[in-house]
């Protein structure tokens, strides 16, 4: 990283994690510091919610090419994730959460693709903390809700049909689950997802810039094979960014449905 | 947590160091702050105007789709009750035209028969009547027979003789016991020619 750093100046920039932080723009150094990744949510956004709106004001009975389109995408949503995992009269009071997840995911996850945008919102930690957070919160609720508090913490952390001595093991690491490995996986996946696609991105790129423009003339013809990656990367980060708003959505469900019905 | 990226941030900043790699993630207090207000702006929108709206639209459509089925099925049930009764009044009708032929026919017969008593009722009463017509002047024709015979013969009688009959009642019984000889000789000739009872002798 370091060496990256130093030749930065010219010739092959490499990607390195100071893409991820990049400098602050206004209020620099305050909570409300403002930058770059930003502007990307902001746009992300603002686009995101003009589509449903006006996808939302336009709703007929009868639906148009663009109103199929947004229903297919709600449908999903609601079919194939909460009620395949949830069951129907459970997946009524969860749809709208999700859904909300799921495509506040996939619009942060697509901007890492956009000419110009560049950069995945979810790619910094807030934002995908933030959900595992709202879902750590909403499946302590439920859980809580439907058996009690002991009840709950009963059935999380004692599962039946172990032997009493293996409960030592078996009882931290169930609690580890529900307060820390449940939602720092759903956020580090998500997170380390988006990184890792915009530093093969960036690899890709600027080594087409580097191989086209500065290397030896001998050099070039790389540039063409790096060029095909990036765009190999590209449809393969359209790809993760949809399956990991998918795999977000189903596994937030997954949790949701473990507190609720976790009687055994 | 926060806190302590943070002050690893203000210290990479401060130094112009490269942010190591756990702040990847670990979440700075900006970047949660921010991250928040998008992620609560989307929140309200979606749960307020976009999913409602998409519920209501979703549900309206079934319910017109239920509804449309369940109507359709009525008005086929509408339609199969209609044909059974339009069957049942064609049933009815028929029987009722069978009815009415029937009677009418019944009647007619007996109109007929009627017509045929009463005809031959007036045929007798015709044939009686001329009957008695022909008899009445059959006795008639006897009787002024019975007379001009007798004045003929009487004539003829007092001619050939010689003498006059002048006495009437003489004359007449002389008539009389020749006209009865005359029957008496003739029985059977007489009665042919009478056939109603009780006109012999008028």
């Amino acid at each position: 990283m370091l060496l990256a750093a130093s030749e930065s100046e010219g010739g092959f920039h490499a990607p390195s994690i100071a893409d991820f932080f990049p400098p602050a723009i206004l209020f620099e150094g305050t909570i409300f510091q403002i930058d770059r990744i930003w502007i990307i949510r902001i746009v992300a956004t603002i686009v995101l919610l003009t589509i449903f709106v006006v996808a939302a004001r336009r709703a007929r009975l009868v639906p148009g090419r663009f109103q199929n389109a947004i229903e297919m995408m709600l449908d999903f949503v609601r079919v194939q994730i909460v009620e395949e995992i949830m069951g129907k009269e459970h997946a009524k009071r969860f749809v709208p959460m999700i859904t909300t997840i799921f495509f506040a995911v996939l619009a942060f996850n697509l901007t890492g693709i956009i000419p110009g945008l560049n950069m995945a919102g979810t790619a910094r930690m807030g934002l995908p903390f933030l959900l595992a957070l709202w879902v750590l919160v909403t499946y302590w609720a439920v859980g809580i809700k439907a058996h009690g508090l002991g009840g709950y913490l009963k059935n999380s952390l004692f599962p039946p049909g172990i032997p009493a001595p293996i409960y030592l093991i078996v009882t931290p690491i169930e609690l580890l689950q529900i307060l820390i490995i449940r939602p720092a996986s759903l956020a580090i996946r998500l997170v380390a997802n988006m990184v890792a696609g915009h530093i093969m991105l960036v690899l890709c790129f600027a080594a087409t810039q580097y191989f086209v423009f500065e290397a030896v003339p001998a050099m070039k013809a790389f540039g063409v094979l790096t060029l095909a990656g990036g765009l190999i990367f590209t449809l393969f980060e359209l790809l993760v960014a949809a399956l990991q708003a998918y795999i977000f959505a189903l596994l937030a469900s997954v949790y949701l449905n473990i507190a609720l019905e976790e009687e055994h | 947590m926060t806190a302590l990226a943070d002050a690893a941030l203000t210290l990479a900043a401060e130094t112009g160091e490269e942010p190591a790699g756990i702040d990847l993630f670990l979440p700075a207090g900006y970047d949660i702050l921010w991250s928040a207000v998008v992620l609560v702006i989307i929140a309200v929108v979606f749960y307020k105007a976009v999913l409602p709206k998409f519920q209501a639209v979703l549900d309206e459509r079934t319910a017109k789709i239920e509804g449309g089925l369940a109507k359709a099925e009525s008005a086929q049930a509408e339609a199969a009750a209609a044909l059974a009764e339009y069957h049942q009044q064609l049933q009815e009708a028929r029987t009722e035209a069978a009815k009415i032929r029937e009677e009418a026919r019944a009647e007619g017969s007996a109109i007929v028969s009627d017509l045929r008593a009463k005809a031959s009722d007036d045929a007798a009463r015709i044939v009686e009547t001329a009957h008695r017509q022909i008899e009445a002047e059959r006795q008639q024709a006897a009787v002024s027979l019975r007379n001009d015979v007798g004045l003929l013969a009487t004539e003829l009688a007092s001619k050939i003789v010689g003498e006059s009959l002048a006495d009437s009642a003489r004359q007449s019984r002389v008539v009389d016991r020749f006209l009865d000889e005359l029957e008496a000789a003739g029985p059977a000739a007489a009665s042919a020619a009478g056939t109603g009872p009780g006109t012999e002798e008028r």
